[in-house]
């Protein structure tokens, strides 16, 4: 396992160097989006608004105040962002790779064989923040440059976020086609089957 | 005293205790979090506890909700029968919602169904859902809040057995839903079961099961020993924290029940994740008050 600290743009360079386990923390540019960005851009078709080419997608709808005053151009400030579902965005991030250039997706809870490939077919990697740390996240994020498609609503719109060391990001698939929490999730299919074993006739209150 | 005074007081109070523990975890699953980092220390557990404890100071240091998906605020209301102000409950709640999401700040999260819209304030088609209980002869309004992300709510589900697949397949298929959607819930995870004769009493009392105390047991002994065999057996499968592996999976199994149809074995399963804000508040008509799932907490 090896720490690496990036700075956006990432190269391909930079993404070969990671494997499962490693962990990075980033500085540069992050984009929230989640499922209606996801909707939009692979699904409905309309190219982002940001140009994410080298940045990372960060699935999070966060907590965001503004913070500008009345007739000033809007100013927001984060308050709490942390990791939604990854799963949830399996169906479209392969072909949101391809359109966007992102090279780091970050979110919670793995990501299936459709993002994998993609990962290897665009030189990207998933990474997890650990989940329910939205205030560790939110510090390390220095500031908010503008939002776009706010008309998705708060949680479902792209904000632009900056942010210094941006981690712990564990990397949970790499660009060689590996999978952390799929790896995991054999083991934990195998230990579930046994302990299923070890519950049989224990639970047989039907007399 | 103006008509308006009692809803207003019960609005306030309600949406300072509602910003108050969307930053602060109640006392059992702190306790339960503490003891569970002993033993997780190998891999990359050890770490994401260090994170998870971080975060849970800074919430609280910065006033600031622990998590950003602050849920679909829900409401369990347990109302004494001689609670003077019935008739302004259900209105004071939605104010506490409006006001709360405005300034503690919570994320707006209704989003109205068909026409898939936010409505920016947490207030929506029966939203906040409140759910309702009478006691008799009490005079005091107990109301518990809990804000249930996406995350956890997930791997919620209710079905029917047939009794022959027995208590079994009530757990097979806990086991099944905690290795298949378990990791994107931020475990460790407190499960929720019920148990009952129709798919929406299992849910109903899944949810409730997730409103008891972390460590609390069942009364009938049965049930008790049910939980502790499923939360080993979950633990044996080793989930650790936010999936990464480790020696245990879940903070606790609860498990509340109904009287089954002889022909139907109803289950429903929630799940709680570690950031599980669930808070309880007993207020009195004076609207005193006992926030007693937060030890020593001033709102």
């Amino acid at each position: 396992m090896s720490t690496f600290e990036f700075t956006t743009p990432v190269s391909d360079e930079d993404i070969r160097k990671v494997h499962i386990g490693d962990v990075i923390y980033l500085t540069g540019d992050i984009v929230t989006g989640r499922d209606d960005v996801h909707h939009r851009v692979v699904m409905s078709g309309k190219m982002p608004p940001v140009d994410l080419t080298g940045k990372a997608i960060f699935h999070a709808g966060p907590i965001m105040k503004k913070i500008s005053a009345e007739g000033e151009p809007d100013k927001y400030k984060v308050i709490s962002v942390g990791p939604t579902t990854s799963m949830r965005m399996e169906k479209a991030e392969a072909e949101f790779l391809e359109k966007t250039g992102v090279k780091i997706i970050i979110g919670k809870g793995g990501m299936g064989p459709k993002t994998t490939q993609g990962c290897i077919d665009n030189c990207a990697i998933h990474t997890i923040f650990p989940g329910g740390c939205a205030v560790v996240a939110a510090e390390e994020v220095t500031d908010v440059e503008g939002v776009e498609w706010l008309d998705l609503g708060m949680p479902e719109a792209m904000w632009k976020l900056k942010a210094e060391r941006f981690g712990p990001l564990i990397v949970s698939i790499d660009s060689y086609g590996n999978n952390l929490i799929e790896n995991n999730k054999v083991d934990f299919n195998d230990r579930r089957e046994k302990a299923l074993e070890e519950l049989k006739g224990k639970l047989d209150f039907m007399g | 005293m103006s008509v308006d005074l009692p809803q207003e007081q019960l609005a306030k109070l309600v949406a300072s205790f509602m910003s108050y523990s969307a930053g602060h975890l109640p006392d059992d699953v702190k306790a339960r979090l503490a003891q569970m980092k002993e033993t997780e220390n190998e891999g990359f557990a050890p770490d994401i506890y260090n994170v998870m404890e971080k975060n849970m100071q800074l919430a609280h240091s910065l006033g600031r909700p622990s998590c950003q998906d602050t849920g679909i605020p829900q409401f369990f209301a347990r109302v004494g029968s001689k609670w003077p102000y019935m008739d302004i409950i259900e209105d004071a709640l939605i104010d506490a919602v409006r006001e709360a999401t405005a300034k503690a700040p919570l994320r707006p999260n209704a989003v109205e169904v068909f026409d898939e819209v936010n409505t920016g304030n947490n207030i929506g088609t029966h939203s906040p859902w409140i759910d309702w209980e009478i006691v008799k002869d009490s005079d005091v309004l107990e109301l518990y809040f809990y804000m249930a992300g996406g995350g956890c709510s997930l791997p919620g589900f209710s079905k029917v057995l047939m009794p022959l697949e027995g208590y079994d397949g009530i757990a097979k298929a806990v086991f099944e839903q905690m290795t298949t959607y378990g990791v994107n819930a931020c475990p460790p995870c407190l499960v929720g079961i019920g148990i009952a004769g129709s798919s929406e009493v299992a849910a109903k009392l899944s949810k409730k099961a997730l409103l008891r105390q972390v460590g609390s047991h069942n009364p009938n002994p049965k049930a008790a020993e049910m939980e502790k065999l499923i939360e080993d057996g979950l633990n044996s499968i080793g989930l650790g924290p936010g999936g990464f592996g480790g020696k245990l999976s879940v903070m606790g199994v609860n498990i509340e029940q109904a009287s089954r149809h002889p022909a139907t074995l109803a289950m429903g399963m929630s799940t709680a994740c570690w950031a599980h804000r669930r808070a309880g508040i007993r207020i009195n008509p004076d609207f005193t008050y006992d926030l007693f799932t937060h030890k020593g907490a001033v709102l």
